[in-house]
């Protein structure tokens, strides 16, 4: 029994981890770079979600839906000044550049909010416990469960469905020949990017609402996990992105319960370690050689 | 005496099979062409041979060793250096490091050598520069020895990567596509050069090329392929006229050699 | 080699001279305690920066876990001549040794690795070593470890630092630096000419985790109070800031930058706030703008001032 109540936490955990994961994913495998700043914007969405909710009073669905939009915002706006310049740099420049991002978004939400966490309102998803089978639920990991379901089948369906999910894939095969088939490879960069950040956003208020409270410093861990999710699925495919993600979330929460709580972050990494040096392209990707 | 030989070398990527069985025999002093359209799986040969790639199967023998499936660096220290079609000098080191760094898999001495800057650091440094300025001297790259290697012009970075392969002291030296980007004026020096470089170091060579007078001009026997299989071999004449190799793409080509 | 025996000689003679200069100035209090402790400060980090050039400067690893092996030197130093009452130069020794060895065994496995995974990868790995010292009891935990005899002074600072920069000036400047700068330039070719381009970025990874830790304990032993939160993520990326600002490959950059950097925090107090936003800010630039930073791939040589007596020089 306990062990299913585990599972559902795990699984809401790693819904969470998975929608932060898709981001990273899409972007890694449009224009090669690990978008540190990532989780900072899963952050920078929690806080966009904080401001409706209190502020302008808005309800679930927009306060969702703002965040999203705040999120998508912020990502184009960093991809256009600080990695677009980049683009014809050695790799390291962008890899450095991407750190240098993530600390500065995560000072510059601390300077104007306060470091002081701040609490999501008890009004916007009340908490109800739902008995069933022996088992306490909690309303919100099913809704949390359901949205992100939601999301990435609009995902899906942007990506296979659409004209500009058509181009999105192209450009993530080839760049130029994208370019030369008439793609605006640009937009479809930002487009990238403008999703990406918008599900971490959804992330971020999904997570405020959860354990209520936020902080400046709270996209670190779940950006790196999820990160580490992203790869583990195989880095730069999407399902691979969703399926690291709920495997995390459940080790995760499966290692906090029976293993130790303050080890946890530590089994997160050793789990990126292991996969990258057993099979770095990931449980779904396929190895690619370097033409020589 | 055989130098080296291939049997049978197959390679699959995925699905996709680049080369297959693929044979080749060379002795000492050897002058050999490898032609065939792009993609004809060239330049994987070459890197099967030089331990980039790993064969699916076939062997590798070299002076009596099998070496198929071993590292880049330990073909190297068999005695098998090689240039590649887009040239890859280290760009931000001086001509004469890039030459010195053909030595530095010889080197003994060790790293408290270099920290403390023992007599053994100095000796044998010293016995890498005078070996590295000569080469320089001979491919007419000394006086630009402490240039960055990619303020180089284009002729002299093909050079240049000549000079640092025959630094590591081969027996067997793969030039992949060496004339690439060269006016006639430059091919006819190469031309001229690979002669000399075969003459004068007594090393076996084979090249990948697309010009068609240097291979004609300069290799003694050529093999032709073709969708990662071997369609021809033989004398320069007897590949000009072989209907098959004519087929695949020299056309008019040839008959201008 | 004369002329570089020459050289050392030159170099060793103005740090001695500098030395007391320094010291004088720091004993009688012309400048007071407070910046002698920024001069103390700035000597550590430039032993950090430079072990930290060796191995993303000139072998071309970004490596995010620096200060891990900092922290390793500075727990292994501390518990040394806390509990083992151990002479203090031992222990610094014997808390790099640890380091190092810690880098071995993280750098087989890790440094197959390239670009962004490495990257990632090493900054797990620093996590998991702040994550393993917070829950070590004997260590303090996350408390902090707090009574370590104050052994370090201007003079262990400073001369470390200087054969910090000889040693790892010299190890640039030989065949095995060779190598490793042909594995910065390109792996592949590299390999072509012989190099077991593994064994080269083991070499360094291991050469700067040994000296992070020496700086680390050296850093603790004049706190005397340390705690796994100075080791974490950003004193690596701190780190590796003063790196690129100086230039990647520069050992005379990371000296330059890593005192600008240094100092910049104290001088501009006022702006403490502003400063997690100011440094990030001026290395998005720098990459942007100047990514080879302050001196790119160059030093500042004894051929310059040999220019600048006997006109061109060479010939």
């Amino acid at each position: 029994m306990e062990f299913l109540q585990q599972g559902i936490n795990g699984l809401s955990l790693g819904f969470v981890y998975a929608l932060i994961a898709i981001g990273y994913t899409m972007v890694y495998g449009i224009i090669g770079l690990i978008n540190f700043a990532h989780g900072e914007i899963f952050m920078v969405g929690a806080y966009f979600g904080l401001f409706a909710a209190i502020t302008l009073r808005l309800p679930f669905i927009p306060t969702l839906l703002v965040a999203m939009g705040g999120a998508a915002i912020v990502g184009v706006i960093i991809e256009k000044i600080a990695y677009k310049p980049l683009r014809k740099s050695p790799k390291l420049s962008i890899l450095i550049t991407a750190i240098g991002m993530s600390v500065l978004l995560q000072n510059l939400v601390r300077l104007k909010m306060s470091s002081d966490p701040q609490s999501y309102p008890d009004t916007l998803l009340p908490q109800k416990i739902i008995n069933f089978a022996g088992l306490s639920i909690d309303n919100r990991q099913i809704i949390i469960i359901l949205i992100s379901i939601i999301l990435v089948v609009l995902l899906q369906f942007i990506v296979f469905k659409t004209k500009t999910g058509k181009a999105m894939r192209a450009a993530s095969f080839d760049k130029d020949a994208a370019a030369l088939m008439g793609i605006n490879v640009n937009s479809i960069i930002s487009i990238t990017f403008a999703i990406g950040s918008a599900l971490a956003g959804a992330a971020g208020v999904l997570v405020g609402i959860l354990y209520s409270s936020i902080d400046p410093y709270m996209g670190t861990m779940p950006g790196l996990k999820a990160f580490v999710a992203a790869v583990l699925g195989g880095i730069g495919i999407i399902p691979g992105a969703l399926f690291g993600g709920i495997i995390m979330g459940l080790v995760e929460t499966f290692s906090k319960v029976y293993i130790s709580s303050s080890y946890s972050d530590a089994i997160a990494f050793s789990i990126l370690i292991v996969i990258l040096i057993v099979k770095p392209s990931g449980l779904l990707g396929k190895k690619t050689r370097e033409k020589v | 005496m055989t130098l080296l030989k291939a049997n049978n070398l197959t390679i699959k990527f995925g699905g996709l099979t680049a080369v297959s069985d693929f044979s080749l025999s060379l002795s000492q002093q050897d002058l050999v062409g490898l032609i065939g359209p792009n993609g004809a799986g060239k330049t994987t040969i070459f890197n099967m041979l030089t331990g980039v790639y790993a064969p699916t199967s076939g062997t590798i023998e070299f002076n009596g060793d099998f070496i198929q499936g071993i590292k880049p660096y330990e073909i190297t220290k068999k005695r098998i250096a090689r240039t590649f079609q887009n040239i890859r000098l280290f760009k931000n080191l001086t001509v004469l490091d890039n030459v010195k760094i053909s030595f530095d898999y010889n080197v003994k001495y060790n790293l408290l050598h270099s920290i403390f800057r023992l007599p053994k650091f100095n000796k044998e440094e010293a016995e890498i520069e005078e070996k590295a300025l000569k080469i320089l001297k001979v491919f007419n790259l000394h006086g630009k020895r402490d240039e960055l290697a990619c303020n180089l012009p284009y002729g002299e970075q093909r050079r240049l990567e000549i000079a640092r392969a025959l630094a590591a002291e081969p027996k067997l030296l793969l030039l992949d596509e060496p004339a690439a980007g060269m006016n006639p004026q430059e091919t006819h020096e190469l031309m001229e050069l690979i002669n000399w470089i075969r003459d004068e170091f007594k090393i076996a060579i084979l090249l990948i090329e697309h010009d068609m007078k240097l291979v004609m001009g300069v290799c003694e026997s050529i093999i032709v392929v073709d969708y990662g299989k071997v369609i021809a071999q033989g004398t320069p004449d007897e590949i000009k006229n072989n209907p098959k190799v004519i087929e695949a793409y020299l056309g008019e080509e040839v008959a201008d050699a | 080699m004369k002329k570089e025996f020459r050289n050392t000689i030159i170099l060793l003679g103005a740090s001695i001279i500098l030395f007391f200069i320094l010291s004088y100035i720091m004993d009688t209090e012309i400048l007071n305690r407070y910046y002698s402790r920024i001069i103390i400060l700035i000597c550590i980090n430039v032993i950090l920066a430079i072990s930290l050039n060796l191995v993303i400067g000139v072998t071309g690893q970004l490596t995010l876990g620096h200060a891990g092996f900092m922290s390793i030197g500075a727990y292994a130093a501390s518990m040394l001549t806390m509990q083992m009452n151990m002479p203090f130069p031992i222990a610094l020794i014997f808390g790099g040794i640890f380091a190092g060895i810690i880098g071995l065994l993280i750098g087989i496995p890790t440094l197959r690795l390239k670009g962004d995974y490495l990257a990632i990868t090493t900054l797990g790995f620093g996590e998991i070593i702040r994550v393993v010292i917070t829950n070590i009891d004997k260590l303090g935990g996350g408390r902090g470890l707090s009574g370590i005899p104050p052994k370090t002074n201007f003079a262990w600072v400073f001369f470390t630092m200087v054969f910090t920069i000889l040693i790892i000036y010299n190890i640039a400047r030989s065949s095995q630096g060779r190598a490793m700068m042909s594995v910065r330039e390109d792996e592949i070719a590299a390999e072509a000419m012989g190099i077991n381009t593994t064994k080269y970025k083991i070499m360094a990874f291991v050469t700067g985790s040994f000296f992070a830790g020496i700086a680390g304990g050296l850093f603790a032993h004049y706190l005397m109070y340390i705690k796994p939160e100075q080791f974490n993520f950003l004193k690596s990326v701190d780190i590796v800031t003063y790196v690129v600002m100086g230039g990647m490959g520069s050992l005379t950059g990371s000296v330059l930058s890593t005192s600008i950097l240094t100092i910049l925090p104290e001088a501009l107090r006022f702006l403490n706030d502003y400063r997690m936003i100011i440094y990030p800010l001026a290395l998005i630039i720098i990459m942007r703008f100047r990514p080879q930073g302050m001196m790119g791939t160059k030093e500042l040589s004894m051929r310059m001032f040999d220019k600048f007596s006997k006109g061109s020089g060479k010939e």
